[in-house]
């Protein structure tokens, strides 16, 4: 085992250094100049602009540059904000606690309502109900944020008043940031209603979120669940005379598992992909909505150093689903 | 629709967590600041949340208009030569107390130096720690037109300019020139966090900074000290929501009082709603053509004015603006001192067009149309007028091309020299002064820069240079009506539109006044 996540690791080393290559390159692929952009209509001399230029480094060659980024990389440093004058590690770090809050409540919501929709839809194979289950999470999964987000807002804020528009905690509270989770400060600061007014401002992007997750969470569940319903050992157990609820929760839906975990570690990737409009739409200040601005200012440093961290924890997070297969699956052996 | 307030005031009330009578707005604003240095930055939405609430300049605009007033200056005067001007400071100018800064004594002339020391003298502190990045100030020339600032007595300065300018008074009405407090920039500079002065702002203005939550809130509380009398809002608050689809939204549900930048297309639909007003007023902007008027045909005047009469400005009004805009006969704005009513426009007539340009011997015009890629305050859709334009041009013989670029690239180019073609693009005054528009857009120092007609005229460069110098304003005023009729004759531009600012406020929402200038700002606001 130990061997196995070493192993891993060591794998890890070539795809981390095409990440940094490809975040480096992507931004300044797309056509767009920092200076020039912040300049505007009124334009810039040219002596400012090579003044500018030569401050922030950009009149050397592309590969002395990404060298340059990829040592300091390796020492921890980001690079400054060219926006903010602020070290890219700290604007990143104290924004990325309220996207995992996010992705963490839209996971649990696409767990708890995918899983047991699939596991139904499975044992209820070909009624209704099954048909059902599976037509609403086909459309889950072709929702397009945007518009679902503004469609749910419409609905639930505008009109009835339920939820609140946008945001992340009403005005009325300001709690100091402790880890940065909204949730978990408020109850650090054992202040209740505060802790309510954060679950109330996640109530809503975290379905959006959270709704392409549980379609396939429920769509994965279901077939891997069937595909297990036909073996022989649940077959052996039925003629055990074990009950139909045992054969299910314990017999198979632990072997159906195993591929459904997969999917949802891949979910990690869909979900800071679809923070970035989440995000947007409902004001949520985490690294989303930080990089679609960096992107828009070409924030050379941050876009590139957010890529990277990014990339780094989609990696981290797939190695960790791996490890979790040997947890849950034991005839699984490194 | 104010359940939500509603509710989360009954709350407050029951939880003590503010007191009972607090009175707090929230903004919607479009965006994050980039910092709280109003020195560093050129975009409106620092502004907002930095100069506008927390800081006062030694002159300030009028609410709602681009006239002077004093601000920490109770008066000044300008020398015979117009090159030296004294500021008399008001005395009752006090710091704001926090808890990370508490003032031992009132604004006086050593702030008021110390903020343009900061932005001009290389051997500042503070100019080396921010790189000299300050952008604003380079692009106004200020290093070039202030010779020396004196301090007279505590409560006296004297700038020595190089040269008489009449905008200089209205460029230090503007944000970047915000005084700022030497004593605490001095105590951050001492502590090894100068980088503070950034991040936790002092100023003297009618709110005092409370704090910040990185892309979600900022909070703002009346300064209890403000030499115009404290504010009769408690709070403000910003709350920060990008989408303005989301912030109408908000706005609905009463989940903020104010909210910049509406969707055009849902302007009639909150027209409707009981529970928000909308007020309108023309901004002080300007879209245009820019012709390269050192580019064959378009060197002669005659071919341009044909195609200015070939162009249906009033059917991208409807089109494009949708309404929210109105034609621009004008370079300059018509809310704008020295805006000439006098003229007159250039006339729709497609047939006349055509004959103008067989007389002027082009035929078969080939010609291309830059259309930029992203909207601007004063043009909502630059693709879409580009295409208005071209079905006009086909109509007269001409056939024209839309190209665009990523919108730094189109900046770039479109400010050189051998450009191909026509551009669209426009201006938002910074600081309501026509030279800031005469002279930046159209005076041949600005040839290869934001003069993309590269329209260098010598009489009308005379003129506006002359006008540059002269302190009377009425004697400026003529000498911009005569240039704009020189410009009209020359066209350079086919000048498209002024559009229309939108700013949708709640019922509750009073005593807010459009700024022409485009910044958004609390003081004097209340809730009902």
């Amino acid at each position: 085992m130990f061997k196995f996540v070493l192993l891993k690791l060591a794998q890890l080393i070539p795809t981390f250094i095409g990440v940094t290559i490809v975040a480096f390159a992507f931004i300044r692929l797309l056509p767009g100049d920092p200076i020039l952009l912040m300049a505007g209509e009124r334009g810039i001399s040219p002596e400012r602009y090579a003044q500018l230029e030569a401050q922030l480094g950009f009149d050397r060659s592309a590969v002395v540059q990404y060298f340059d980024f990829l040592g300091n990389l390796v020492q921890g440093d980001l690079g400054t904000s060219l926006v903010t004058h602020t070290p890219v590690m700290s604007e990143f770090m104290s924004r990325f606690p309220a996207t995992v809050e996010l992705s963490a409540f839209a996971l649990l919501f696409a767990i708890l309502i995918g899983l047991p929709a699939g596991v139904i839809a499975a044992t209820r194979r070909g009624t209704a109900i099954d048909h059902t289950v599976m037509g609403i999470s086909l459309t889950g999964y072709s929702m397009p944020i945007f518009w679902w987000g503004l469609l749910l807002i419409m609905f639930f804020s505008s009109t009835l008043g339920w939820t609140p528009v946008s945001g992340r905690i009403s005005f009325l509270y300001f709690v100091d940031s402790v880890t940065g989770f909204m949730t978990i400060d408020t109850l650090l600061a054992g202040d209740w209603p505060a802790f309510l007014s954060a679950l109330h401002y996640l109530i809503l992007p975290a379905i959006v979120l959270g709704t392409i997750p549980m379609a396939v969470i429920a769509r994965q569940t279901r077939s891997s669940m069937l595909e297990v319903l036909g073996e022989d050992y649940v077959r052996t157990a039925r003629a055990k005379g074990l009950s139909n609820f045992r054969v299910i929760m314990v017999h198979t839906l632990r072997n159906a598992l195993i591929t459904v975990v997969t999917v949802i570690g891949l979910q990690v990737g869909v979900l800071l992909a679809g923070a970035i409009l989440t995000e947007t739409i409902f004001s949520w200040p985490g690294i989303g909505k930080w990089m679609i601005d960096a992107i828009s200012r070409r924030d050379y440093p941050a876009v590139q150093g957010g890529l990277v961290l990014i990339a780094f924890i989609v990696m981290i997070v797939n190695l960790l689903v791996d490890v979790a297969y040997g947890v849950i699956n034991p005839r699984i052996r490194y | 629709m104010k359940r939500t307030l509603l509710a989360a005031g009954i709350a407050a009330f029951a939880l003590g967590a503010t007191p009972a009578m607090a009175k707090t707005l929230v903004y919607c604003s479009e965006g994050s600041p980039e910092g709280f240095d109003p020195s560093l930055y050129t975009a409106g939405t620092t502004f907002d949340a930095s100069s506008k609430p927390i800081y006062n300049r030694l002159i300030e605009f009028k609410p709602g208009t681009t006239e002077l007033r004093p601000g920490i200056a109770e008066s000044w005067e300008v020398s015979e030569d117009g090159k030296e001007i004294t500021f008399h400071l008001r005395d009752d100018a006090q710091f704001h107390s926090t808890d990370y800064f508490t003032p031992s004594r009132p604004l006086n002339a050593d702030d008021v130096i110390y903020t343009f020391n900061r932005q001009m003298n290389e051997d500042n502190a503070y100019y080396k720690h921010n790189n000299g990045s300050y952008e604003y100030f380079n692009a106004m020339s200020m290093s070039e037109l202030i010779d020396e600032i004196v301090k007279v007595d505590d409560h006296t300065v004297k700038f020595k300019l190089t040269r008489p300018e009449a905008p200089f008074l209205a460029n230090l009405a503007m944000d970047f020139a915000s005084i700022q407090s030497k004593e605490y920039g001095d105590q951050m500079l001492e502590a090894g966090t100068p980088e503070k002065v950034n991040q936790q702002p002092i100023g003297t203005g009618p709110f005092q900074f409370v704090n910040y939550r990185e892309d979600a809130a900022i909070r703002y509380s009346a300064n209890p000290d403000y030499f115009r009398g404290k504010q009769p809002l408690d709070n403000l608050v910003f709350a920060i929501t990008s989408d303005a689809q989301v912030r109408y939204q908000k706005l609905r549900a009463g989940e903020c009082h104010v909210m910049p930048y509406p969707n055009p297309s849902d302007i009639d639909e909150m027209k409707q709603n009981d529970d928000i007003k909308v007020l309108e007023e023309p901004g002080l902007n300007v879209a245009y053509l820019a012709y390269n008027t050192q580019q064959e045909p378009f060197d002669n005047p005659d071919v341009r004015k044909a195609l200015n009469m070939a162009v249906n400005k009033d059917a991208i009004i409807d089109a494009v603006f949708q309404g929210a805009g109105q034609v621009a006969k004008n370079p300059i704005p018509p809310t704008m001192w020295g805006y000439n009513e006098a003229i007159e426009d250039d006339v729709y007539d497609p047939e006349k067009a055509e004959q103008m340009l067989k007389d002027a011997g082009v035929e078969n015009l080939e010609m291309n149309i830059w259309a930029m890629p992203v909207q601007r305050p004063y043009m909502p859709n630059a693709r879409r007028t580009a295409e208005l334009m071209q079905a006009d041009l086909a109509k007269v013989g001409v056939d024209a091309e839309i190209v665009t670029y990523e919108w730094g690239e189109y900046l770039k180019r479109s400010s050189s020299l051998d450009r191909d073609g026509a551009v669209i693009l426009g201006w938002t005054g910074d600081n309501g002064d026509p030279d800031n528009f005469l002279a930046v857009l159209l005076g041949c120092d600005a040839v290869g820069g934001a003069n993309r007609a590269h329209w260098c005229h010598e009489p009308f460069d005379k003129l506006i240079m002359e006008a540059k110098t002269l302190d009377d304003q009425d004697k400026r005023a003529e000498l911009y009506k005569e240039a704009q009729v020189i410009f009209k004759e020359q066209a350079p531009w086919n000048t498209l539109a002024h559009s229309t600012v939108f700013m949708p406020l709640r019922q509750e929402v009073t005593g807010y006044t459009i700024d022409p200038l485009g910044g958004h700002s609390f003081e004097g606001v209340d809730l009902e």
